[in-house]
């Protein structure tokens, strides 16, 4: 069997690189994409916790933090739509189709 | 009143069921006709109003987490006067600036439900929520003018250290949850209470990572890096929104969260929130002496204020406890009221924050310029406002729990941020205007009532402070 | 052990995608690193005796939110990092900032490193205090969602529904929002 700290380790790990992520990088996306990764790397805490404990609260309490991180990402998604907008009216070079 | 089980939720009710009046109303509008919905969301706020006196001395429970006892219902009654005061303000910003009434005054609605559910929740898990509900509402409120650059910069930088942040607080929630095995604050607090000997870790990342969580909405520092921004950013109404009713919400949960579950560990947490609340007040008020726009003086001011919160929860003695109720009613009305003036000295097109913009407002504008005066003089703790009186008990419950060192900087700060309080008053009755910049627009009826409302609590508890008092003293006893 | 193998490996696989997450310079790997690194989440939740929840961040997760974020990355084009401009919108890209961010970045990780070594209890294997079918039941999940979890639930409700609305308020074009706005 695994121990619980292992889990807890790579839930630490996980929430390292997210915090790094978000002090890092300078795209926008991929900062709210390092809050992701934070948020999932509290949620591993919980259903390790959870499965320790022999309770299913951890689960539970995950749903409401997938439904959190929907809604945060939607507003985020969103604010970062209209800054967009602000550049392009600036410069609408930039912008040209729909491609990566 | 009401059936027993969710007598604890009419309050809260009240207030959703009023934001969703107000989505229904903008949908059924018909273009171009004008609806009173800010008019909805005041009804509901009385209503909340009413519900949170009536089930005063009752404490009601709902759902096993939802906690109406008298500090909870405190707070609600100073985020009703702050929702109330917020919406009478903004009838007159949101025909100006053209924003879009239904989702503005619903947003606003679901933001203060966001902070009742803050203040009455008794359970981790349920502030969480409560807290990402008023956070996501007024991050969009604080970019709602999408034609505005800078407030949509704002509205990111806010956003981006909000969800941060939350994911902090998250943790420290999975933490507690791991060792007591339940979000439940009587739960936590029981299970705390048994092992408040040992100094197991997992406990003290628990108590670390909440305390981040905290320190962020309530922006001390070092977590405050968002605020000037922010509020700098954010239309004035909506800085002076968030400015208060968010950290009054977040001081609410967080003195629930310290003084009783954690209460146990309070020998771990007490120094850590020593430094921080030093730290606040001297940043706080030191950064706000050299500031331009009035806007950013006001958020450096509004951390400092935070700072002199903390000081009282620092101090959580029998003066403490109730100081810290009595200086969020006092903070919460000054502090609105200020942005109130603001908001309405702006126009569509130029905030008039910066603070030569209020050069000779006197002549102007003789009644605005009077009543910032008394903000102001309220924000510096200068008798006989309540500011002075909030102050004047934070500092005496710090002495009298032998926090000598916190009250001496606290008087300090206080001293130091008058001179900047007085900056802008000696400006608007002083200075003549430099520019010959277009008259500041007219002030509503509703809007001056607001002020005047503001203005009267102001001066009021500055006299006669000693009912609110006894009745905050009162409410915190019932639960610490 | 098998077990033991799977479970380095998919905690191996969830930590190395997020590391190149934030390594990437186009976020649109970035994304798709990040869908692999929750499918080895999920993974995990299964070892964990959560199904139900492994299902849930598949579905939800990977399948909802990151679809979100990939629409949004292909609508914008978003660009290769523009220094300059991001520096400026970046709240904690200031330099001192960031060396204070960085400093508490790394105290945080000596600290959780601290408690996780310390902490004795954690030691014990998972499963050593309570056996799977306790927690691995999808109609207790629901059962106990729905009773203690009922005000919660009915809070995420209103969570959802201020989303709904921001989302809308921030990202409808600009036009219709302001003839209307005008007539009033």
């Amino acid at each position: 069997m695994i121990p619980l700290s292992d889990y807890l380790i790579v839930s630490a790990i996980l929430f390292a690189i997210g915090t790094a992520g978000v002090f890092l990088r300078r795209n926008l996306i991929t900062i709210l994409l390092s809050v992701e990764i934070m948020l999932n790397a509290v949620n591993l805490t919980f259903v390790a916790f959870g499965r320790y404990l022999g309770s299913v609260d951890g689960q539970i309490i995950v749903f409401f933090v997938m439904t959190v991180a929907a809604a945060e990402a939607a507003v985020g998604l969103a604010i970062v739509i209209a800054l967009f907008r602000h550049r392009e009216s600036l410069n609408p070079e930039a912008f040209t189709a729909l491609k990566w | 009143m009401f059936d027993s089980t969710f007598d604890a939720v009419v309050p809260l009710l009240c207030v959703i069921l009023a934001a969703l009046a107000a989505m229904g109303a903008e949908a059924f509008r018909a273009r171009g006709e004008r609806m009173p919905i800010g008019g909805l969301g005041i009804v509901g706020l009385a209503g909340a109003g009413v519900s949170s006196v009536l089930l005063w001395n009752r404490n009601a429970a709902s759902f096993g987490v939802i906690l109406a006892d008298n500090f909870g219902l405190f707070v609600t009654l100073v985020l009703v006067v702050v929702g109330v005061l917020t919406i009478m303000f903004s009838s007159q910003v949101v025909r100006r600036d053209a924003l879009p009434a239904g989702e503005y005054y619903a947003l606003v609605l679901f933001a203060i439900a966001g902070m009742i559910m803050m203040a009455t929740a008794n359970d981790l898990l349920v502030i969480f929520l409560a807290l990402e509900i008023l956070s996501v509402a007024v991050y969009v409120l604080t970019g709602i003018r999408r034609d505005d650059q800078r407030a949509t910069e704002a509205a990111f930088k806010y956003f981006l250290l909000g969800a941060f942040s939350s994911a902090f607080f998250l943790y420290g929630i999975a933490f507690t949850y791991g060792v007591a095995g339940s979000t439940r604050l009587d739960r936590v607090g029981a299970y705390l209470a048994a092992q408040s000997m040992s100094d197991s870790p997992l406990i003290l990342m628990a108590l670390a990572l909440l305390l981040v969580g905290f320190a962020f909405k309530i922006s001390a520092v070092p977590f405050h890096m968002w605020t000037p921004d922010a509020y700098e950013g954010a239309p004035a109404i909506v800085t002076g929104f968030m400015s208060t009713g968010v950290k009054a919400a977040a001081f609410a949960a967080f003195a629930r969260v310290f003084l009783s579950a954690f209460e146990p560990f309070s020998a771990d947490w007490a120094p850590i929130v020593w430094i921080i609340a030093a730290l606040t007040m001297i940043l706080g008020t030191v950064v706000g002496v050299a500031q331009s726009n009035l806007k950013r003086m006001l958020a450096y001011s509004s951390i400092a204020h935070g700072g002199y919160l903390l000081v009282g929860l620092v101090a959580a003695n029998e003066v403490g406890k109730a100081a810290i109720l009595f200086y969020l009613l006092a903070y919460a009305v000054t502090n609105l009221a200020a942005f109130g003036v603001i908001a309405l000295l702006g126009s569509r097109d130029r905030g008039n924050d910066e603070l030569r913009d209020y050069a000779g407002l006197w002549h102007t504008r003789p009644a605005l310029a009077a009543l910032m005066t008394v903000c102001l003089l309220s924000l510096g703790g200068l008798p006989p406002t309540v500011g002075f009186i909030g102050k004047w008990y934070i500092f005496s419950a710090a002495v009298s729990a032998g926090y000598y060192g916190l009250a001496i900087i606290g008087v300090l700060t206080s001293v130091v941020s008058v001179f900047f309080y007085l900056r802008v008053v000696v400006m608007m009755y002083m200075a003549e205007r430099e520019v010959a910049a277009a008259m500041p627009p007219r002030v509503t009826g509703v809007s001056m009532a607001a002020l005047a409302f503001a203005i009267f609590v102001i001066v009021y508890l500055g006299v006669m402070p000693t009912q609110v008092l006894d009745l905050a003293s009162a409410s915190i006893a019932t639960i610490f | 052990m098998p077990e033991t193998l799977v479970f380095y490996l998919l905690a191996g696989l969830a930590i190395g995608a997020s590391a190149l997450v934030i390594g990437q310079r186009n976020p649109m790997y970035s994304v798709m690193l990040l869908i692999a690194s929750f499918g080895a989440l999920a993974g995990l939740y299964i070892q964990l005796e959560a199904p139900f929840v492994a299902v849930a961040q598949i579905i939800i997760y990977a399948g909802a939110i990151m679809v979100l974020f990939l629409f949004v990355v292909m609508l914008l084009n978003a660009p290769q990092e523009d220094a300059a401009e991001w520096d400026r919108l970046h709240p904690l890209r200031q330099p001192g900032i960031a060396r204070f961010g960085a400093m508490l970045g790394l105290l945080l990780v000596v600290q959780l490193a601290w408690a996780l070594i310390r902490a004795a209890e954690i030691g014990a294997p998972v499963g050593s205090r309570s056996d799977a079918a306790a927690v691995s039941s999808v109609r207790e999940v629901g059962r106990v969602l729905f009773t203690d979890y009922m005000f919660a639930f009915e809070a995420t409700s209103i969570l959802i529904l201020v989303a709904m609305v921001g989302a809308v308020v921030l990202a409808r074009r600009e036009d219709a929002g302001e003839a209307e706005g005008e007539e009033r």
